[in-house]
């Protein structure tokens, strides 16, 4: 039985590789995070934000942008055979929700590696908030990236595929989006950042993570069988 | 198979029911501050709190259907999510009547509960497309059962969220845990409870039987049909 390590590396190689060839995913985000952007400026009557309205804005677009790549993490896997593939070989099977979580992350990490700072000079006067804002990000990111995979994985195998990912995916997210907010708002309010309840925001988020990190190892075996 | 024992419990429960109906119009002391309204506590309350229970319940069959690959665990926690919605959408509307004569709108964003009841429901409002999507009829089961231990897991963690989001803490009417009631309030609230619990249990053993019944007449009008013995098709969860 190879390691888990090893399929987890090959996996995920597989993955990276994919996205940076075929480009499927990741300029769509990025491009449907800029012109939602530009639709708040227009729907809020808005051209500098602040505080909720700023966390709020950022939040919605980066979670709207998440389900387009949540919606296409498992496509190749289904349509190419990749999981009959996984099924076959000789791995353990969480080495593939792991690699699949990863996978997402690092979708998620480059997004925002565009949209924040595109955020930020469209609508934010200074950019003194975005280096406690990566602590946000990166627990956040983990925690849509560990349901976006248990959801995705599943809505992949069925005949609403496109759909049933922001249907289930959004509630699920509900958590991680008041503590996201709840941690950015501070962060981005008038007369630079503020810490208010920004720990105990985290930790939220690292309890969510946790969860269901913890709930999509346990039961993703579950769905490859057949 | 199903059927068996039907008849007391239902028995039971209308008991029940008429004996905490009549507790809350007669026994039951008006509220100083709200008055008649607030006898509508003793029916949004445990409705609510059998709604989460029954989602929480749905979540423990999914864990034996996946441990034991046994369809009928999924029938379970396919009934009981279903028969929570129903008790849900119950919880909201009552709620909403609440709300509307004692705060005076409709709807308050600043009530943590009845938030997070409202994302709650709101999930798994969506076990029904999610279900109904997959049409290998394993496969349907096993994601359930995947989706009720998630949002399961997710109930404690979104009523955590929503609190912690408040800004400023809104008084609570009822002290939830101890004290605050008086002992004939809390003897009728007890009563309600039990009521609706066992409301919940009858209504879910009843659609149970009915699923078991309509799948045994669909296998015998098939075996009238066609003698030999093909293998069934089937959508919705049945119970053999």
């Amino acid at each position: 039985m190879t390691p888990s390590r090893v399929a987890f590396a090959a996996i995920l190689g597989k993955d990276l590789r994919a996205e940076l060839r075929t480009l499927q995913s990741l300029p769509a985000m990025a491009l449907f995070s800029v012109t939602t952007f530009v639709i708040f400026r227009f729907g809020l009557d808005r051209t500098s934000l602040s505080g909720s309205l700023a966390a709020g804005v950022l939040w919605a677009t980066l979670l709207f942008a998440a389900v387009l790549g949540i919606n296409r993490l498992f496509v190749a896997e289904r349509e190419e055979g990749g999981f009959d593939a996984i099924r076959l070989a000789p791995i353990d099977r969480s080495a593939l929700f792991a690699a699949k979580v990863a996978a997402l992350l690092v979708y998620l990490l480059a997004l925002e590696l565009v949209a924040v700072p595109i955020f930020a000079v469209f609508f934010l006067g200074s950019a003194a908030s975005l280096a406690p804002l990566l602590a946000v990000l990166v627990l956040t990111d983990l925690g849509l990236a560990a349901t976006g995979t248990l959801i995705s994985s599943m809505a992949v195998n069925s005949r609403a595929r496109d759909l049933l990912v922001p249907l289930v995916l959004l509630p699920l997210a509900v958590p991680l989006m008041i503590a996201a907010t709840g941690a950015t708002e501070p962060l981005m309010a008038v007369g630079g950042p503020g810490y208010h309840r920004f720990g105990t925001w985290l930790m939220v988020l690292g309890l969510y993570d946790l969860i269901f990190a913890l709930v999509g190892y346990a039961v993703f075996d579950f769905l490859l069988e057949d | 198979m199903y059927g068996k024992g039907l008849r007391p419990l239902s028995i039971a429960t209308v008991a029940m029911l008429a004996l905490s109906l009549s507790l809350v119009a007669f026994y039951a002391p008006l509220d100083a501050d709200q008055g008649f309204i607030q006898k509508i506590f003793y029916l949004h309350v445990p409705l609510a709190i059998t709604a989460l229970v029954g989602f929480i319940v749905g979540g423990v069959f999914a864990i034996a259907h996946l441990r034991s690959g046994n369809a009928k665990w999924d029938a379970y926690s396919y009934v009981s999510i279903h028969m929570s919605v129903i008790f849900g959408a119950a919880v909201l509307i009552t709620g909403a009547i609440w709300a509307k004569a004692s705060w005076g709108h409709w709807w308050v964003w600043d009530e943590p509960t009845l938030v997070s009841f409202l994302i709650v429901f709101l999930l798994y409002a969506t076990y029904y497309p999610f279900r109904y999507a997959i049409e290998d009829r394993d496969r349907q089961a096993r994601y359930a059962s995947v989706f009720a231990i998630t949002a399961g897991a997710f109930v404690p963690l979104n009523f955590m969220a929503v609190r912690m989001a408040q800004s400023l803490v809104h008084p609570r009417v009822f002290a939830t845990a101890n004290g605050g009631l008086p002992g004939s309030m809390l003897l009728t609230f007890l009563c309600s409870l039990a009521a609706m619990a066992l409301l919940w249990v009858t209504l879910v053993k009843f659609e149970l039987t009915a699923k078991s019944a309509s799948g045994q007449v669909k296998r015998l009008r098939r075996a009238l049909d066609a003698p030999a013995p093909g293998n069934t098709s089937r959508i919705a969860p049945e119970v053999s």
